[in-house]
């Protein structure tokens, strides 16, 4: 019932939320004075062209006329002619979407993969060296400048040991897929040499994203895992005589795992924000790179289509979640 | 105990306090420390790309620029926009929070939907869209931080003013006859106020690291300005020889943030060790 009521409620507000962000993005780009007829048209339109093109475009109308166009447009998945390339924005930012999320599912499993684990092994063994250098490299985790953090990793692997590529999802072209997953596509191709190209690829980039990520998670599953270990039903089972690692494994990591779910979700913004500098240095073809190339560009019409098309799947991921941890929590209930 | 006799008996946030105090006395004093302060706006590149050596610290840029001058001069823009950005922020954010939060109902909703929006997308991402729209200027990176930051206080502040009304001390303000403002300001407010100062300190590195990156990204005050995100931008253009070069910057971001986030954490032990560990973005919990 519980659960009925929270989707029910979220289903009536996300849409709103998303049509406040369209508004918001909306006034963000006419808050300058600028005329895309003239960007579109290029330096030697006439008059008349310029006044053609902005009847075609509606950029003659009222603004609140040009607004209400804006968002019956986006609703349809139209975010807008891109300024450089003359091609839809939607279609460029669907092409480049796998990539991003490939980059980010792997940057999420190595960060709840490995971080979980850390973090309750270092709640476990509290104030050994384990936990105290774990500790120092949580802190500088959270501390370092993603894209400096890429750079470092590629000058150290690509450039001076050469071990890993220096930029790029693969080195000749792609895998014909069907997921759009590379790491799967090139399996399911049966081309081993491709899948061990593509994961040379995506060694770097995953690291790097992956690694504040990590800090989060084992923060967080420490705390989580000492706050349980105190808990009073902890007492009770050490009392009834149930050995310390049952109790651990069913019981902590229950809990443990219950703030993942919570984790997660924090982290996916951060991974989603991290994905723009990190493409940007690897060089990575997706939504990230989308976005920088589009500011070189001051393709503002990408710009903007590319901030609500991550607020979408911003949003659609922590609604998910909030599901996912009323369904999981049995407190809630 | 005074606050700075409980901070300085924590080590923790003591060695942060003095990191942070350190760099701000290096960037206000810039042009006294910088062996070459006139490298910020001359360039001379006969000295370009040099390593490290006794004359310039931390070697030269591609300019003939002395990296370790221009660091601290960067350190300026760099504390000034995280100082004047969490500012603003706060200043916008934690009233806004109190009046709803306390004026809970139709207002409070409004308010928090209106977070809502904004928190919508991560706030490197709005920041982006709003700094590349405004053009490459500190003024317009200010902005962009700000406004996509304040929701994250009034949220903060509207759910702990909220939870702050149901205290009873609070009731008994109210059933004394104590007027709106007067509960909001003399005992809400301090009694959420240490929960801000924590998250403020956090927020600031946090800050540092969105600013460098949209700097990074070309979006900060343009060249020959020495904003730290830039210079690592531009430092990437010259490896892997000049590794220095991007080395330098990066290891003073690593630095100062990390100095504001051990504050922070040592801030959350000194003003209360009881306090209950919210989760948040901007401040992950921890002990």
């Amino acid at each position: 019932m519980r659960l009925l009521g929270l989707i029910a409620r979220r289903l009536i507000w996300v849409p709103l939320t998303l049509l406040g962000l369209v508004v918001l993005v909306f006034m963000v780009s006419h808050v300058v004075p600028s005329d895309p007829a003239r960007i579109l048209a290029g330096e030697n339109a006439t008059t008349a062209q310029l006044v053609a093109l902005r009847h075609e475009y509606g950029f003659d109308r009222p603004l609140p006329v040009q607004l209400l166009r804006y968002i019956v447009a986006v609703i349809h998945g139209n975010m807008g002619i891109s300024l450089y390339t003359e091609t839809p924005v939607a279609g460029e930012i669907w092409r480049r979407l796998p990539a991003t999320m490939e980059l980010a599912f792997y940057s999420m499993l190595v960060a709840v993969g490995l971080g979980v684990p850390l973090g309750v092994a270092a709640a476990l063994n509290r104030n050994s060296w384990f936990d105290h250098v774990l500790r120092v490299v949580t802190v500088s985790g959270l501390a370092i400048a993603a894209f400096w953090l890429a750079i470092l990793l590629q000058l150290l692997f690509s450039m001076w040991l050469g071990v890993t590529p220096v930029q790029g999802r693969i080195s000749d072209f792609g895998p014909s897929g069907v997921t759009g997953f590379y790491t799967i596509d090139a399996a399911l191709s049966g081309d081993w040499s491709m899948e061990i190209d593509v994961l040379r690829h995506l060694a770097l980039p995953v690291a790097t994203l992956s690694f504040p990520a990590m800090a989060t998670i084992v923060r967080f599953t420490r705390a989580g895992v000492i706050g349980t270990l105190g808990s009073f039903f902890v007492d009770y089972q050490r009392a009834m005589g149930i050995p310390r690692r049952v109790t651990v494994w069913r019981y902590v990591l229950r809990s443990a795992l219950t703030g993942t779910l919570t984790q997660i979700g924090l982290v996916f913004g951060n991974l989603l924000a991290g994905a723009v500098v990190v493409e940007a240095v690897f060089d990575w073809p997706g939504l990230g790179q989308f976005a920088v190339n589009s500011i070189l560009q001051s393709d503002y019409n990408a710009i903007l289509g590319f901030t609500i098309y991550v607020g979408v799947m911003f949003v659609a991921v922590n609604l998910l979640i909030d599901i996912g941890q009323v369904v999981l929590d049995p407190r809630g209930r | 105990m005074s606050l700075l006799g409980r901070i300085a008996r924590d080590r923790v946030a003591l060695a942060g306090l003095i990191v942070i105090a350190a760099i701000a006395l290096a960037a206000i004093f810039a042009g006294q420390l910088a062996t070459f302060p006139q490298d910020v706006d001359t360039y001379h590149t006969a000295q370009r790309l040099l390593p490290p050596s006794a004359v310039h610290w931390f070697g030269t840029n591609q300019m003939g620029g002395d990296i370790y001058s221009r660091l601290l001069f960067g350190a300026r823009i760099t504390l000034v926009t995280a100082v004047i950005a969490v500012a603003v922020s706060v200043l916008i954010g934690v009233p806004m929070g109190l009046v709803a939060g306390y004026w809970s109902g139709f207002l409070g909703d409004l308010l928090m939907r209106i977070s809502d929006i904004f928190l919508a997308v991560p706030q490197i991402v709005l920041a982006i869209a709003i700094a590349a729209t405004l053009g490459p200027q500190i003024q317009n990176v200010i902005l962009a931080l700000s406004l996509t930051y304040w929701p994250f206080w009034a949220r903060l502040v509207y759910a702990e003013t909220r939870n702050a009304k149901s205290e009873i001390y609070i009731e008994a303000a109210i059933a004394l006859g104590a007027s709106p403002w007067r509960v909001m300001v003399l005992h809400i407010l301090p009694a959420i106020a240490p929960s801000i100062i924590i998250r403020t300190s956090i927020g600031l590195g946090g800050t540092i690291l969105t600013a460098s990156a949209l700097g990074f990204l070309g979006l900060g005050p343009p060249p020959p300005s020495p904003e730290w995100g830039r210079m690592i931008a531009d430092a990437r253009a010259f490896l892997p020889g000049a590794w220095w070069y991007a080395a330098a910057p990066g290891i003073a971001i690593l630095i100062l943030v990390m100095a504001f986030n051990l504050l922070g954490d040592g801030l959350r032990d000194v003003l209360d060790p009881r306090l209950r560990r919210h989760g948040s973005p901007k401040g992950a919990s921890f002990d």
